[in-house]
């Protein structure tokens, strides 16, 4: 049994620990800071901040409101993604597995 | 479509399903257990992601191991009305296994198998399918960053990494400080723990506890661990804000009211949920009679059951948290009735009843002193969404008179969680009686409805990619065009 | 000359023609059982459409869809107006001659239709099944949200003094009266210049009148998640209309709908003279089938709910609109069957324009109850 996956997250090819939750993987997936010269640490932080804090969005309300997981039991619905062109799976549910391709914010 | 008999049929792998298995196994009956997760344990007993079942799971497991354990496997439908033999309808996961509980237990490895459904066939269901937690509205609850209290838990047990961050832990419920311990233990930084109940509410339990040496043995280590946590009672969180446009985009912090005093703290996540509600769409859609004490709230709400966990439903019994919520322990005892029961060995049900009763006075005890104050039925501002699949509003929805009116006007419940979250706090804050379920319970493809043949199959567990799939299924799968359908 | 009006039943008929007597300044009590639109109205699909399986059914239709185009711009936000056309999918070469008699048939009443070849067909919805031959699409349909709809006609009749009563049974229906129970089993009467009866499957139980013929005909429904775009316009198989005249108890056919939300709701089903509500596993399997041939895309597509609905059908595939013989004070409006939403409108039109006397647009006469002592022969296309 491998000790880690590597799947698609939105594009991005990342390597997991075997057994975590895709909703796991997505709330885990690295920050991408975007890299500015000569701001102030305030800024910084904040950028940073909301980049990590982004990672916890998993899925786009009806009226375009992000979302994340509530429930991580597979009640609420709030951690849906597209998993290899299946739409609507609820990610807390599924587990990590070689080669998924997942999309989400949808 | 494949096709599963046995005399017993367990719907749910926790605590009380698991102990209904070993019961029934040791009354000699044969059994299958199905449950929705990939591994067994149901929620209070979370396999931790990697680390394999808990011992707690393991010990049952292996006094259940004449069992067979049909994993990934979620009921959507039933054969109504229900009689005997009943029939339930269950969609297996992709790479949900299918074997026996012995292989589990040696940790053999399973085969993949692509998503199928499976006709279960028992003359004895126990239904055992637990709890979800209450959610009640409150303006920003739907920020991302805010999460269920077990909802937290449950997903860092999924692998969600929660290392140095802040976390407010609020609601109400034993499962506050458990969680709020284990949260430390992944490397959170908890904040604060905010239990809307009064502290003597809370101390009145304590003093019960001293009924149960060894509940006040696990009551009182779980303190210990908790010294440095502030705790605070008879508080509530009022809103949750964000750093986005209007207070929305991220959690960023969260208000909080104790007594007269509002204080905000600045957070990475909230867990928040106010204790937990009885699963009872299962048992509804079979046609089980449901006590709906709504003037109690939605924690009111469960199955009606003799000493012997039989509900009205004749072969259909129900044990733990959806004859009302009663803890691990409780479920444990329960379980123990109805797996006997369902084995058609009465003496031993019946030998095991008093250890229910005790049990459902302490939980009785415990549902007294964590109930919900008024205050919480004011939260949502109108503007405040109560329904999140299809973002309805708490003005929308509450100008109507009855649920049946405001689903229609306002689609409110008309989402997939199927009014699992919004029904359920509109239960509890309007007293809403929940509607008697359709099938399907849960979303499914539509693959899963098109067929209702079935193959007869008696004994060992369905191989799904032996060419049991019946070939008209076969027939249209095979027509499909290339590749899945992909979203927009 | 009518003063006062009793409508009893407050689905998409009773609805529509309160809207249009209050309108006109009479004044209009809705007596509705349940709640306003809780009936078949609740459970409809709310597709607006011309019918071409007689002329009767094309004048009503016809007159219908235009009454519903001409007031978009006051329909809100939540009756979910949308002009997605229907296309009526053609399987085979057989079904594409169909198609075709359809649209010359259409095109002689100047109904406006397009006969699409396979190329078309796809380029319009590629999520069909390959190997179709084409279809007819008739672009000025729409879809509307029914129970919003009902909302909105009804706050409409309120502002112009209409009175509704809700959760109100009705025990007798009388020549311009009506019979109600009070809370404590007491009966209480109603009277008014005319009562018009839009109960639906319920109004046999009220009215007796020989030859009326009001019987449920169970239909099975299916909606899934979002998935935006999966189908543009309200797809339907050509063998619709032998699955609903058929002389077959239970039948299905493929009729698929595109919802504002991004929603597909599937049908269809038929059960005549069933009246149990429970989903049938059998048929909503049969049904689902047929869906899964012609959108085979949709086998991986979550349903959210499935429900049933009780068509009100008569026995000639056409509606019971006005006086009933004998008892002037007396009216129908009823048995719609399938169509009940799309032929509101005109129905409300034709109620109204013959009680207060007005000229209506259409002949009223193939809908008269007068008919059902004497039924004529009807013409229909090919």
């Amino acid at each position: 049994m491998h000790e880690t996956v590597t799947l698609t997250l939105d594009g991005e090819t990342v390597t997991v620990p075997a057994g975590i939750t895709v909703a796991a993987a997505l709330v885990n997936r690295p920050v991408h800071r975007p890299v500015i010269r000569g701001v102030d640490r305030t800024l910084e932080r904040t950028l940073e901040r909301n980049a990590d804090r982004a990672r916890l969005a998993i899925r786009t309300s009806v009226t375009g409101a992000p979302r994340g997981p509530l429930c991580g039991m597979g009640i609420c619905f709030e951690c849906r993604a597209t998993i290899d062109g299946r739409v609507h799976v609820r990610t807390c549910m599924t587990l990590c597995r070689d080669g998924m391709e997942v999309v989400s914010g949808v | 479509m494949c096709e599963e008999r046995a005399e017993v049929l367990v719907v749910g792998a926790g605590p009380a399903g698991l102990a209904a298995a070993a019961a029934a196994c040791e009354s000699g009956a044969e059994v299958l257990v199905v449950d929705e997760n990939a591994a067994a344990g149901g929620q209070i007993w979370r396999a931790h992601r990697g680390a394999g079942v808990r011992p707690e799971t393991r010990a049952l497991l292996e006094r259940a191991r004449r069992a067979r354990l049909l994993s990934g496997a979620v009921v959507f439908d039933a054969a109504l009305p229900a009689a005997r033999p009943h029939r339930l309808r269950a969609l297996v996961a992709e790479g949900g296994p299918a074997e026996r509980i012995a292989e589990r237990v040696a940790e053999g490895s399973a085969e993949q198998s692509a998503e199928q459904i499976v006709e279960l066939v028992a003359e004895r269901v126990v239904v055992a399918t637990g709890a979800t937690e209450l959610f009640l509205p409150f303006p920003g609850w739907t920020l991302p960053g805010v999460l269920g209290v077990g909802g937290l838990q449950a997903m860092v047990e999924g692998g969600m990494d929660v290392r140095d961050r802040r976390v407010v832990i609020a609601g109400s419920g034993p499962l506050l400080l458990a969680v709020a311990a284990s949260l430390r233990s992944a490397g959170a930084r908890v904040l604060g723990v905010f239990e809307q109940a009064p502290r003597g509410a809370v101390v009145g339990v304590g003093l019960t506890l001293a009924r149960h040496p060894r509940k006040l043995a696990q009551a009182g280590a779980l303190l210990a661990r908790l010294a440095s946590v502030s705790r605070s009672y008879s508080s509530w969180p009022l809103r949750a804000e964000g750093d986005g446009a209007g207070g929305g985009g991220f959690l960023r912090r969260v208000i909080l009211r104790t007594g007269a005093r509002d204080r905000a703290l600045d957070c990475d996540l909230l867990a928040c949920a106010f204790g937990l509600v009885p699963a009872t769409r299962l048992a509804a859609l079979l046609g089980c009679t449901i006590e709906h004490a709504v003037d109690r709230g939605a924690r009111a709400r469960r199955v009606v059951v003799d000493e012997l966990q039989r509900t009205t439903i004749d072969g259909v019994l129900c044990a733990g948290e959806p004859t009302g919520i009663g803890g691990v322990d409780l479920a444990l005892a329960e379980g123990a009735v109805a797996g006997h029961a369902a084995a058609g060995d009465l003496d031993r049900a019946r030998a095991a009843v008093p250890r229910s009763r005790r049990e459902r006075r302490f939980a009785a005890a415990l549902e007294r002193a964590f109930a919900l104050r008024s205050e919480l039925r004011d939260l949502p501002a109108d503007d405040t969404v109560v329904c999140r699949c299809e973002d309805v509003t708490w003005g929308a929805i509450r100008t109507w008179r009855d649920g049946r009116q405001a689903k229609l006007e306002t689609r409110c419940g008309m989402g997939p969680c199927q009014g699992r979250v919004c029904g359920v706090a509109l239960e509890a804050l309007l007293g809403w009686p929940l509607e008697t379920p359709r099938p399907p319970l849960i979303p499914v493809p539509f693959h899963a409805l098109a067929d209702t043949t079935s193959e007869t199959r008696i004994g060992p567990p369905c191989r799904p990619n032996s060419g049991a799939t019946s070939a008209e299924a076969r027939g249209w799968l095979e027509a499909r065009p290339e590749g899945h359908f992909k979203a927009r | 000359m009518i003063d006062s009006v009793i409508v009893v039943g407050a689905g998409i008929v009773g609805a529509a023609c309160a809207e249009a007597l209050a309108a006109a300044g009479v004044a209009v009590r809705v007596i509705e059982r349940g709640r306003p639109g809780g009936g078949a109205t609740g459970a409809a699909m709310g597709h607006v459409l011309v019918l071409d399986d007689s002329e009767a059914q094309l004048a009503l239709s016809r007159l219908s869809r235009d009454l519903w185009d001409a007031r978009r711009a006051e329909l809100p936000a939540a009756v979910e107006r949308d002009e997605c056309g229907t296309i009526w999918v053609a399987a085979d070469d057989r079904e594409m001659a169909a198609a075709r008699a359809k649209h010359e048939w259409l095109g002689a009443r100047g109904v406006e239709s397009e006969i699409l070849d396979d190329a078309t067909l796809y380029g319009h919805e590629p999520n069909l099944c390959p190997g179709l031959a084409g279809g007819l699409r008739i672009a000025a349909d729409s879809v509307v949200y029914p129970p919003c709809a009902v909302r909105w006609l009804l706050e409409r009749a309120a502002a112009r003094g209409a009175v509704i009563e809700e959760a109100t049974p009705v025990r007798g229906v009388l020549d311009g009266a009506v019979e109600l129970e009070d809370g404590a089993g007491r009966a209480r009467r109603v009277e008014a210049d005319a009562v018009i009866v839009a109960a639906g499957i319920d109004t046999p139980r009220l009215v007796d009148l020989p030859g009326l013929v009001v019987r449920p005909k169970k239909g099975h429904l299916a909606i899934t998640d979002r998935v935006p775009g999966f189908v543009r316009h309200q797809l339907v198989e050509l063998g619709y209309l032998k699955s609903a005249h058929g002389a077959e108890r239970t039948s299905v056919a493929f009729n698929a709908q595109p919802r504002a939300t991004g929603q597909v709701l599937l049908g269809s089903s038929r059960q005549l003279d069933d009246d149990d509500p429970r989903v049938e596993p059998e048929i909503l399997a049969r049904m689902v089938r047929r869906g899964l041939e012609y959108l085979p895309g949709l086998a991986e597509v979550p349903v959210v709910r499935v429900w049933v609905g009780f068509r009100p059908s008569t026995g000639d595939n056409l509606p019971v609109i006005g006086p009933v013989p004998g008892r002037a004070r007396l009216w129908l409006a009823t048995g719609h069957e399938g169509v009940g939403i799309a032929t509101s409108l005109a129905t409300a039109r034709l109620v109204a324009d013959q009680l207060l006397g007005r000229s209506p647009p259409i002949d009223p006469a193939p809908y008269l109850p007068a008919r059902l002592s004497s039924p004529a022969p009807d013409t229909a296309p090919s």
